[in-house]
């Protein structure tokens, strides 16, 4: 359906190809899954599928690529438009109309499809992706999940022989990923569509692909064949096949099913439980570094937020789950005082780590008199010198930094500068700290970026990592990400780990608002659970998502009932000598 | 206000059959209509400078708005025109006060400092008298074109501008679509500036001011030329642009056609303008419209495009461009009978009366309120699931300021 012959794409000012010798066939009515590190090239890839590589984006396309007969190189993305429909990372970037049922029609009336055909078509396409009840919602006001199906829906409807997907559930929540993904496999086998996805989670759906093309790395031969076949030789793999090949089963089990049908003597093999997680304690009188006493919050009429209670302590990592809408983002804004409470309180811990003045030091011992000055509070009352609790909505944004910081969910939202270096001097000058401060924990996260970069060049992880960064300068004890996972490739989750593991040690208290069961269940040491607003389910890692299948990783599921989450547990139970190091944090 | 049911077996039967239906999207009004609507409500305002009487056309136009606007995100640019009117009407008055006005006065309000200006400004002035006369020509002025402004807001809140854009002959659509995306693009800025000053109280800046709007300018751009680029890719994906093949003749015929009706319609207007071209003025303007029209319709066939359930012009249709229609005919009737009551005189200063009969024939623009599809009720307070992403830029309320005292709040 798909064939790539002789395949190499440069682009324009490039150093080197961006994709190189692809050479191989996609054949009809399967869903081919594109595997790889981040940085490979697999985006380009699917853009010469749709054509967009070269015509739109530019740079040069050697040898040939033809979809169901129809060369890209003669065929422009509008020629092909009846043949590939291609849906991006943004489903908001796709959008041409206003509401769901006439983006539903764009795409046929481009093509020109009778108008019976259409009217029907767009029933169909209704039924199908369940979103009648949204027929005449202008798309804004969709959540993210909504969006993506309008979007998938959007190019389906045209009934493409092809589809083309570049991260398709990376922003959804495990539920609303389920439910593209289902629909995805009905397309697969009712209809006959060949689909060809690119996708960081490995774990939600490789055991739905036919087959799995993999990028090992820039400049390697790409290799296809079945998910059996492949996944032993990817440098990326869901924790599923992690345990597979941590245990030995030859071939990788793919699915929980087939694991778990493999795991009776494993389970023999492993202790009772996993050690308890090393953890410092804070000290007994220390004040929670957050402090949300039923807190409501309000945006339009909605109660987003209702009577919410939560505390954070120092040392503790806090995984906040709970579907797109839930009110995540909200509480994270909430703690950073970008709403005000319409009700109940929210209390930020003192600007100082409870590790002591070695970790970091308050403001004003950085900071010479002048800066004293500047921090002396307005009102004489409320005003934090380090040792005080701050109100957020209350405190002044150059005193909030010392008490909170937010790793927002685009981190470029926290990047203005046009180089890192002129980033890192401005976070330091923002902080107030020591010259060179953040460039020292920049070449900490991100070892290898010259200070010339541009931060939109850097990849997906090399900007959280830089945005991290910026915000670690001003030492903030309590740290919230808003999903931090989303685009990264495991290589850079393994990194952040590590890095936020250090942190929590160090006395930082964490909050990550996310979808990523894995990571959660990797990091967290508490998981709080939220829907509509109200907080459904609080308590320790193990105990939240063991008792859910929608939050629970993939080796709880296994493992059952064993209380195992995550693969480095099972490989440092398993060799307890070896490895002692990479599962201590758990 | 449906009075025309004497027929009907018993009145109140039929009263509920005339009533106006619940909106759908099977039933949708004519985005046109709208439009016919507004543009003969602003035609009526273009015709008098009576405060009174703008002022109940801006009333009326808000009326049917409030009764039949959706709860969709155009929706809400009633009030934002009205600022804009408002913002307008500031202006002209700025600019009367300190650049005076041609209107002679006896009524000195107060008397700015000249500015002497050189000989060749003549007939400019800045500063010196400024008369109640002038600052109420101003004013009457300014309020005329506010009110033009609203007309086109409240056709802006009624209709969306994608669905006027259904309506349009094939081969505009595709220039209609791209000035559509574009029109997009505003909210979505504004959206993107909200995100990237609240992440700016995150970097220990101020988020408020001029200074934070001016520091977030270059992110913002950056950030929005990424989306114009990403939605002009997905726009090529999905068949945007795709064109039918035309015999070389008929794309000739369709060049010289339109081509040549446009030079008949700029020649025609320029007859019709000079004092004796009247005569070959009408016949040439007439042709030249005929010619650019078939043309257009030639040039359609470029186009494969279908349309997916276009709206249909029914008799509710006929009746809300008809009450618009008729309120500008009787409008310019009326500035035919009474030319001062529509104009009120500024010199001598004279308190403005409200006409009866114009000011009952405004009223006719009600109709819309009564005869237009009833948009369904909105649902309650729904929790807004797209919230998290900035959807609805809105409804959000500003972030709060921080000195704002609380009750429950002590730092201990």
């Amino acid at each position: 359906m798909i064939r790539f012959e002789q395949v190499s794409v440069t682009y324009e000012d490039a150093a080197a190809p961006a994709l190189h010798g692809v050479d191989l066939t996609v054949p009809e009515g399967e869903l081919c899954l594109l595997v790889g590190p981040s940085g490979v090239g697999k985006s380009t890839l699917l853009g010469t599928v749709s054509g967009l590589v070269p015509h739109f984006t530019g740079g040069t396309l050697h040898g040939r690529v033809t979809v169901d007969g129809r060369d890209t190189r003669t065929h422009r993305p509008r020629e092909l438009a009846d043949v590939v429909g291609s849906v991006g990372q943004d489903p908001l970037a796709h959008f041409v109309t206003d509401t769901v049922e006439d983006e539903l029609a764009y795409g046929m009336e481009s093509v020109g499809l009778p108008p019976y055909v259409m009217r029907r078509r767009v029933e169909e396409t209704l039924d199908l992706l369940g979103l009648a009840a949204l027929r005449e919602r202008p798309l804004a006001t969709l959540s993210g999940g909504q969006q993506q199906r309008v979007a998938i829906g959007s190019v389906l409807a045209v009934h493409p022989r092809v589809l083309v997907l570049d991260e398709p559930t990376s922003a959804l929540d495990p539920g609303a990923a389920e439910e593209v993904l289902a629909v995805l496999q009905r397309l697969v086998h009712d209809l006959g569509t060949t689909v060809l996805m690119a996708e960081h989670r490995l774990e939600r759906v490789v055991q739905y692909a036919d087959r799995v093309l993999l990028l090992p790395g820039p400049g390697a031969p790409p290799v296809l064949g079945t998910p059996e076949e492949v996944m032993p030789l990817s440098p990326v793999r869901p924790p599923v096949a992690e345990l597979g090949a941590l245990a030995g089963w030859a071939p990788l089990p793919l699915s929980v099913r087939d694991a778990r049908r493999r795991a009776a003597p494993l389970r023999d093999r492993l202790p009772a439980a996993p050690p308890r997680p090393t953890r410092t304690d804070p000290a007994p009188g220390a004040p929670p570094a957050a402090d949300v006493r039923a807190l409501t919050v309000r945006r339009g009429r909605a109660d987003v937020l209702r009577a919410l209670d939560l505390r954070v302590r120092p040392y503790e990592t806090v995984a906040l789950m709970g579907r797109n809408g839930a009110g995540k983002s909200t509480l994270l804004g909430a703690l950073t005082g970008m709403y005000e409470p319409a009700g109940g309180s929210v209390l930020l811990g003192p600007a100082s780590l409870p590790g002591g003045p070695g970790t970091a030091r308050a403001p004003e011992a950085r900071a010479g008199l002048l800066a004293r000055l500047r921090h002396r509070p307005a009102t004489g009352r409320e005003g934090d010198t380090g040792g005080r609790s701050a109100v957020p909505h209350r405190t002044p944004p150059d005193r909030l930094l010392h008490h909170v910081g937010l790793v927002p969910q685009q981190p470029l939202d926290l990047l203005y500068a046009d180089t890192v270096a002129a980033e890192c001097a401005a976070a330091d000058a923002d902080a107030g700290a020591a010259p060179g401060s953040c460039r020292a924990l920049v070449a900490r996260l991100l070892p290898d970026v010259p200070d010339t970069t541009h931060p939109r060049d850097l990849s997906e992880g090399q900007r959280l990592a830089l945005a991290l960064a910026v915000i670690l300068t001003a030492a903030p004890p309590l740290l919230l990400l808003d999903e931090p996972t989303r685009g990264l490739d495991y290589a850079a989750k393994g990194r952040l780990v590590a890095v936020l593991r250090e942190l929590a040690a160090t006395g930082h208290a964490i909050v990550l608002a996310t979808h990523d069961v894995e990571l959660a269940a990797e990091l967290a040491h508490r998981v709080v659970i939220l829907a509509e607003g109200d907080v459904v389910a609080d308590g320790p890692t193990p105990e939240v998502v063991t008792g859910s299948p929608a939050f629970a990783p993939q080796v709880a599921k296994i493992l059952a009932p064993g209380p195992w989450l995550t693969v480095p547990q099972v490989r440092a139970a398993l060799a307890p000598d070896a490895d002692r190091a990479e599962g201590a944090g758990r | 206000m449906t009075a025309r049911a004497p027929d009907a077996p018993t009145a109140p039967r039929a009263l509920s059959r005339l009533r106006a239906p619940e909106a759908a999207r099977g039933n949708a009004l004519h985005a046109g209509a709208w439009w016919l609507w507004a543009l003969g409500l602003a035609t009526a305002a273009s015709r008098t400078t009576n405060p009174l009487l703008l002022a109940l056309l801006v009333t009326v136009a808000g009326y049917v708005v409030a009764a039949r606007r959706t709860d969709a995100p155009w929706a809400h640019s009633y009030v934002a025109f009205l600022k804009l009117g408002l913002l307008v009407l500031l202006i002209r008055l700025v600019f009367a006060f300190f650049l005076g006005s041609p209107i002679p006065g006896t009524h000195v309000l107060v008397t700015l400092p000249e500015l002497p200006l050189p000989d060749w400004a003549q007939g400019v002035r800045v500063g010196g008298r400024v008369t109640a006369e002038g600052m109420l020509f101003a004013a009457y002025d300014g309020l005329k074109l506010a009110t033009l402004l609203v007309c086109v807001g409240a056709a802006n809140a009624l209709a969306s501008p994608a669905r006027l854009l259904k309506s349009l002959p094939g081969a505009l659509y595709e220039v209609g679509v791209a000035v559509v995306v574009a029109m997009t693009f505003a909210p979505h800025l504004v959206a993107d500036v909200r995100r990237l000053r609240a992440a700016r109280r995150l970097r220990g800046r101020a988020d408020r001011g001029v200074a934070a709007l001016l520091q977030v300018g270059l992110p913002v751009l950056e950030g929005a030329l990424e989306r114009s680029v990403a939605v002009a890719a997905a726009m090529d994906a999905r068949g945007y642009g795709r064109t039918a093949h035309v015999p070389a003749p008929v794309r000739h015929a369709t060049s010289a056609l339109v081509l040549g009706g446009l030079l008949g319609v700029c020649v025609g207007t320029y007859a019709l303008l000079t004092a004796d071209g009247a005569a070959y003025g009408t016949p040439l303007l007439a042709a030249g419209l005929a010619a650019a029209l078939a043309g257009l319709r030639l040039g359609g066939r470029r186009s494969v495009r279908s349309r997916h359930r276009p709206d249909r012009w029914g008799v509710r249709a006929w009746l809300v461009a008809g009450s618009g229609a008729a309120v500008a005919a009787a409008t310019v009737w009326a500035d035919g009978r009474w030319p001062e009551a529509l104009r009120p005189a500024t010199v001598p200063l004279a308190a403005p009366e409200l006409p009866l009969w114009p000011a009952a024939s405004l009223l006719l623009g009600l109709l819309p309120a009564f005869v237009a599809p009833l948009p369904p009720a909105p649902t309650g307070p729904e929790p807004e699931r797209g919230a998290e992403r900035d959807a609805e830029p809105e409804r959000r309320p500003e972030p709060p300021p921080y000195r704002r005292p609380h009750r429950s709040e002590e730092s201990p």
